[in-house]
């Protein structure tokens, strides 16, 4: 088991054309994950790396291949409507590379998402991967393996920087997850902890937070309250100033909230172990296992 | 980016929001002429883009085209909290019998937009906040539904507005939620919106932050852009595409991606240095701008020892060696630098750099301790 992506996942990519959605579609076909469409308006017709489908239109492409999953490689400025367009077709995962999209469109996208079946991660995100089954984005594959440790960020090197401590000391991982550096998202600390509480295979969890907003206090709440496996947790931005955007849209201080120090409190209150530093992190995770 | 007082008000009265028919002015002189023109009293403001431009002096009251002359003189060129004063708005000083807030500001956890107001106007709405949380009203608009008068109703119920003025009370906030929406605004507030002389309605100050990401489908207001009041370093850094935060440590820092070069700043500070800046290269790492993000990070002479930690994912640390090598090559050398690869060829990048002088770590622990004892110049 693992969760969101994994051998069933059929796979189309929006933007396939594209320079990103070009290059990191053959890294995506390369690791194993089966990609069954992409679509790029116009091009409908042609075919991608030999073998798979191009189509002008989401709809069309889910009828004709039962693509399940969608990955977002289009620019900014039409990044919301691609995401849109997936939900419209019936996508039940899409997952959102895009950075830059503007916020106003994200609160409409959300809103629109939140009465369709559809599950969005990202935007501004790495993606996901299940080692050894599905990869969807641009995690690298190579720095992963499969074990039993679930890994939830809002960011991406530093994720990566994690992962491969993991992965040098033996430490597999079941599913890693990057939700995005976004004010406003699709799937959150919160969602995506439930995921692993319920998955039987995941027996802990690293969550990898950031300044801004309140997400990690609400992935606190449920932690104290809901959780049964343990969590270590980072948080970075500790030296981080007040009122400036940490290259993430969604990494600033406001109004003195999202402070590092609040969401550390709030995560070691809840009974997760907080790393000082991120090579504190595999030290952490190793105590825990059995 | 934020607008000027002048620019913020100017967008507002195209939503139907009274303001002052004020003017800006860069020289006494049309100081002068424009106070002349208004007649009476005037208020002489200076634009920059700090608050607390009161209390430094910036914002005057003048009762003669003579003495709003005078008092632009002195604003004009004056500094307030670094920032030099080139622009006054001059407006027809107000009858104010009472100061009240009204904001619009997107709400994260809610992913609503949500208008507050208070009676409180006139000071900082955080400190409000702060001491006196039950003085201000909120209100959140579902995105498909916008603002609706039994919302603009319930804002004046809370913060008690007579009754004859809630018409135009309705008309202001949802003037002021269509602004907010099509400007992309991250926050639009009116502070204060005062009750004059004459009971009437009127926007005395106001402040607007558009969205970045949605400047592209703005071009009147990304021209609106002050370079003026943006750091130098951070501009230049801007036209390379790199994020750069200017801060007042001594080790600059150069990484890629936002969340780790947060953490790489934070181990900094962890092993006993203070970051100098912050700095997302990106994805990639072509030896231009690895160079660029180099002579930006030595341009501040605070600077003692440069951190460089890169994780080499798709991106391949034998690639990035060869940027950093080339890119020191063109730099003076005066201060140590030290260097983490890891990742995608680790072991061909680390070769690279073995030819070069550069002090090298594996862990970022290592690394940081590295250069923040470098720093100190205990290590070269």
């Amino acid at each position: 088991m693992s969760i969101l992506i994994g051998k069933e996942t059929r796979l189309l990519v929006q933007g396939i054309t594209g320079r990103e959605g070009a290059f990191h579609t053959k890294q995506m076909i390369d690791y194993g994950t089966q990609v069954v469409a992409g679509v790029t308006p116009g091009k409908g017709g042609d075919w991608a790396f030999g073998s798979i489908p191009i189509f002008d239109t989401v709809s069309e492409a889910v009828h004709a291949t039962g693509a399940n999953t969608s990955v977002i490689f289009v620019p900014a400025r039409f990044a919301a409507d691609a995401i849109l367009e997936a939900a419209e077709a019936g996508i039940d995962l899409v997952v959102c590379i895009t950075e830059g999209i503007p916020v106003l469109d994200m609160v409409q996208v959300r809103a629109y998402l939140d009465t369709t079946h559809t599950r969005l991660i990202g935007p501004n995100c790495p993606g996901l991967i299940t080692p050894g089954e599905a990869k969807v984005g641009i995690i690298p594959g190579h720095i992963m393996t499969r074990g039993n440790v679930g890994v939830v960020s809002r960011s991406g090197t530093l994720t990566y920087e994690v992962v491969y401590a993991l992965t040098q000391r033996g430490i597999g991982q079941t599913t890693a997850v990057g939700i995005g550096g976004d004010p406003i998202n699709g799937t959150s600390f919160l969602d995506v902890l439930q995921m692993f509480e319920e998955d039987p295979e995941t027996e802990q969890v690293i969550l990898i937070g950031e300044i801004g907003g309140t997400d990690e206090q609400k992935a606190a709440e449920y932690i104290a309250s809901r959780m049964s496996k343990p969590v270590t947790a980072f948080i970075a931005g500790q030296t981080a100033p007040p009122g400036r955007r940490m290259g993430h849209a969604g990494a600033i201080i406001s109004g003195g909230e999202g402070t590092a120090a609040e969401k550390i409190a709030a995560l070691t209150r809840a009974g997760a172990k907080v790393a000082r530093h991120p090579d504190e992190i595999a030290d952490l995770v190793a105590s825990h296992l059995r | 980016m934020n607008l000027h007082e002048y620019q913020s008000k100017r967008v507002f009265a195209r939503y139907g929001i009274p303001v002052p028919s004020g003017e800006v002015a860069t020289t006494p002189g049309e100081v002068r002429d424009i106070a002349v023109r208004l007649g009476g009293p005037v208020v002489v403001k200076s634009q920059v883009l700090v608050g607390g431009r009161g209390k430094a002096g910036g914002i005057k009251l003048a009762r003669t085209p003579d003495e709003a002359e005078q008092r632009a003189d002195e604003i004009l060129g004056m500094k307030i909290k670094g920032l030099t004063v080139k622009k006054v708005l001059v407006d027809p000083a107000a009858d104010i019998r009472k100061e009240i807030y009204l904001g619009a500001v997107l709400d994260r956890a809610s992913r609503r937009i949500v208008l507050m107001a208070s009676s409180e106007g006139g000071v900082d709405i955080e400190e409000v906040a702060a001491k006196t949380p039950e003085k201000i009203v909120k209100v959140a608009a579902h995105p498909f539904l916008g603002l609706r008068s039994h919302h603009a109703r319930i804002l004046a119920d809370g913060i008690g507005l007579p009754k004859e003025l809630i018409n135009d009370f309705i008309k202001i906030s949802q003037g002021l939620y269509q602004a907010f929406i099509h400007t992309d605004a991250s926050l639009a507030e009116i502070n204060p919106l005062v009750i004059t002389g004459e009971n009437k309605l009127l926007a005395l100050d106001g402040k607007i932050s558009v969205d970045d990401n949605a400047l592209f489908r703005h071009p009147e207001l990304a021209e609106m852009r002050d370079p003026d009041e943006e750091d130098p370093s951070e501009r230049e850094a801007h036209r390379y595409g790199l994020s750069y935060i200017h801060l007042d440590g001594e080790i600059g820092c150069m990484v890629n991606g936002a969340g780790l070069a947060m953490a790489t700043m934070d181990i900094v500070k962890f092993y006993g240095g203070e970051p100098a800046n912050f700095l997302d290269i990106g994805g990639g790492a072509q030896s231009d701008k690895v160079a660029a993000a180099l002579r930006i990070i030595l341009s501040d002479s605070r600077v003692k020892a440069v951190l460089i930690n890169i994780f080499g994912g798709i991106t391949r640390c034998d690639e990035v060696a060869r940027g950093v090598l080339e890119a020191i090559g063109t730099l003076d050398g005066r201060v140590p630098f030290v260097v983490r690869l890891v990742g995608t060829n680790e072991e061909e990048g680390r070769q690279i750099l073995a030819e070069a002088n550069l002090i090298t770590a594996t862990s970022l622990a290592d690394a940081a301790q590295k250069a923040v004892a470098a720093a100190k110049g205990e290590l070269r």
